[in-house]
């Protein structure tokens, strides 16, 4: 019920809080889901990511700007050791993930995707259909009955705003979708297996205005239950959807802050020479 | 505008000729490819009769037909697929998910490719000496397993080619959700390649069917019906060579009537796997 319409929730409870400024609740409710320290990153000889430290707050989505090559999907690819599907690309340093290490070589990497969804920037829809594809990454770590599964299904549908759409099609195929709706279908299937982190790569660049508007929608609506990284071209979308932003330049990380904060004051002239499309 | 229409005239007069000379080659081509089919609808059809699928080659002046060597060559067919399609789908694979650009992805890639055109009748010597030579008889066993030898380089390089057009963001995104790689390769890129690898077993399939060298070596042939997997066994394309070639008029009849049913079968094969792949591209 409550999950249709967060801002009605909301706004019968705020009466009864007690009045505080919002900087408070802010510092109270920080925790550091993730933290990157000193992380180096090598495609083979060459040297992408210089000595990265930033943390990923909980419950808040971290956007990471820069000019094409900076090292910002790089950097998202980490995360979930995305990375270790190729040979010859390593990374050195430490990433934090509820105090363990995340690039800890013994790390078992199925275990950590579950934990730490991706969604890419070309909608990838797995040629099966639409119920299958949510149910594909449930099924992988939990045995549930139909009635059950059907519900998780259409739980993450519904969260993804596409229930609607496809709830009369659900044995089709999933390739049969538009642009938009198959992003939405595979946030829908990340968020299914209920991750605690998302990350978003470019998840709207190949996208239509409208499309676009929808998951940003989303995006705002996931971050009472996820944290979230979402890698973006788009400064306006950064500005939009994020409560920090990282900019990055020539794999090195310039400027971290308030969303707000980078983007009205920044501290360094290279993310205000960006910012304002001075270059890039 | 200046234009110079005599280049033009000369770039028609060309482009014309051209294309009159593609027209005829592609109707010669199908001309004498409808003269083939139509002599063998013509000299197999008549002798089409439940005979044929009833009874056991005959000896020269009765009546018989070629139950035999249907029964053999579907036996030895079937052998050869199920002994070739498997090691043939783990090898592609291997190939195109785990050791992709791998030294020995390429020495296999590389020999199979020789395997692949290398002549049949080769393929029959060398089973001949593992196995006939070994055993000291034709074999059933030995015909399936030159057989396999056909298929096996046919489905290596289909289900390699197949699995590296599935693209990598398909298995990023299945990685992404905690699947292990043997989930990514059996849920999604299988089934994203699962078309065209059909395909390719069922050409494997149309190829060997008409196979007649490896099996001369191998399976020779059988007058009688015979189901004894250790003995030479009867075959569609050897009864066609021995019969075609013999002096007597029935025998001649009913290697036509055998040509036929190849012919069928292939044609079969192929439709059905051209089928299988237009429903795939429709898809995507």
């Amino acid at each position: 019920m409550n999950e249709q319409s967060p801002t009605a929730g909301i706004s019968m409870h705020k009466p009864q809080l007690a009045p505080r400024n919002d900087s408070e609740i802010n510092k109270q409710a920080l925790t550091e889901k993730v933290s990157v320290k000193d992380v180096c990153f090598y495609y083979g000889e060459h040297k992408a990511l210089k000595n990265i430290s930033l943390p990923i707050y909980e419950r808040k989505v971290t956007a990471l700007i820069g000019p094409s090559g900076c090292g910002k999907s790089t950097l998202l690819r980490i995360f979930n050791r995305m990375y270790d599907l190729y040979p010859r690309q390593r990374a050195e340093g430490q990433i934090l993930f509820d105090g363990s290490n995340i690039l800890d070589p013994k790390r078992d990497l199925n275990l950590l995707r579950a934990r730490i969804g991706m969604v890419f920037q070309k909608p990838t829809p797995f040629p099966m259909s639409i119920y299958d594809n949510i149910a594909f990454g449930i099924r992988l770590y939990e045995r549930l009955p139909k009635s059950e599964m059907d519900d998780r299904v259409e739980s993450a549908l519904k969260r993804a705003a596409l229930w609607d759409e496809v709830k009369s099609k659900l044995n089709q195929s999933g390739l049969g979708l538009s642009g938009g709706q198959q992003q939405r279908l595979c946030i829908a299937r990340t968020i299914a297996v209920r991750p605690e982190v998302v990350l978003l790569d470019e998840p709207t660049s190949a996208l239509d205005p409208i499309a676009t508007a929808k998951v940003e929608e989303l995006i705002y609506q996931l971050k009472n239950d996820y944290t979230i990284a979402i890698v973006t071209h788009n400064m306006q979308q950064a500005a939009r959807v994020a409560d920090y932003t990282a900019f990055m330049y020539l794999g090195e990380l310039v400027e971290f802050g308030e969303t707000r904060q980078v983007f009205t004051k920044p501290t360094k002239s290279r993310t205000e020479d960006y910012i304002t499309g001075r270059f890039g | 505008m200046n234009m110079n229409l005599a280049i033009y005239r000369r770039r028609r007069i060309f482009n014309r000729a051209i294309m009159l000379l593609s027209w005829f080659a592609a109707v010669s081509g199908i001309f004498v490819l409808t003269l083939i089919l139509g002599t063998l609808l013509y000299k197999g059809f008549g002798g089409l009769s439940w005979k044929v699928f009833s009874e056991t080659t005959p000896p020269p002046g009765s009546d018989g037909g070629l139950l035999n060597a249907i029964y053999g060559s579907v036996v030895m067919t079937v052998l050869g697929t199920v002994i070739g399609t498997p090691i043939g789908m783990l090898a592609g694979t291997y190939m195109a998910e785990y050791g992709r650009g791998s030294k020995l992805t390429l020495l296999v890639r590389f020999i199979n490719d020789i395997l692949l055109s290398a002549p049949s009748i080769v393929v029959g010597l060398f089973v001949y000496e593992i196995m006939v030579v070994g055993m000291k008889h034709f074999s059933a066993w030995a015909g399936g397993v030159s057989l396999a030898f056909l298929v096996l380089p046919v489905v290596v390089r289909t289900t390699e080619d197949m699995l590296l057009l599935v693209p990598d963001s398909m298995r990023e995104a299945s990685a992404a959700l905690g699947s292990p790689r043997w989930i990514v390769i059996m849920k999604v890129a299988y089934r994203a390649a699962r078309a065209g690898m059909i395909t390719g077993v069922l050409l494997a399939v149309a190829r060997i069917t008409g196979e007649t060298a490896p099996l001369l070596f191998t399976a020779l042939n059988n007058q009688f019906m015979s189901t004894n997997m250790n003995a030479p066994m009867a075959n569609l394309p050897v009864v066609i060579f021995q019969f075609a070639l013999s002096p007597y008029v029935d025998w001649q009849k009913l290697a036509w009537t055998g040509a036929l049913l190849i012919t069928i079968t292939v044609l079969a094969l192929n439709i059905g796997a051209r089928a299988l792949t237009s429903s795939r591209s429709k898809q995507s």
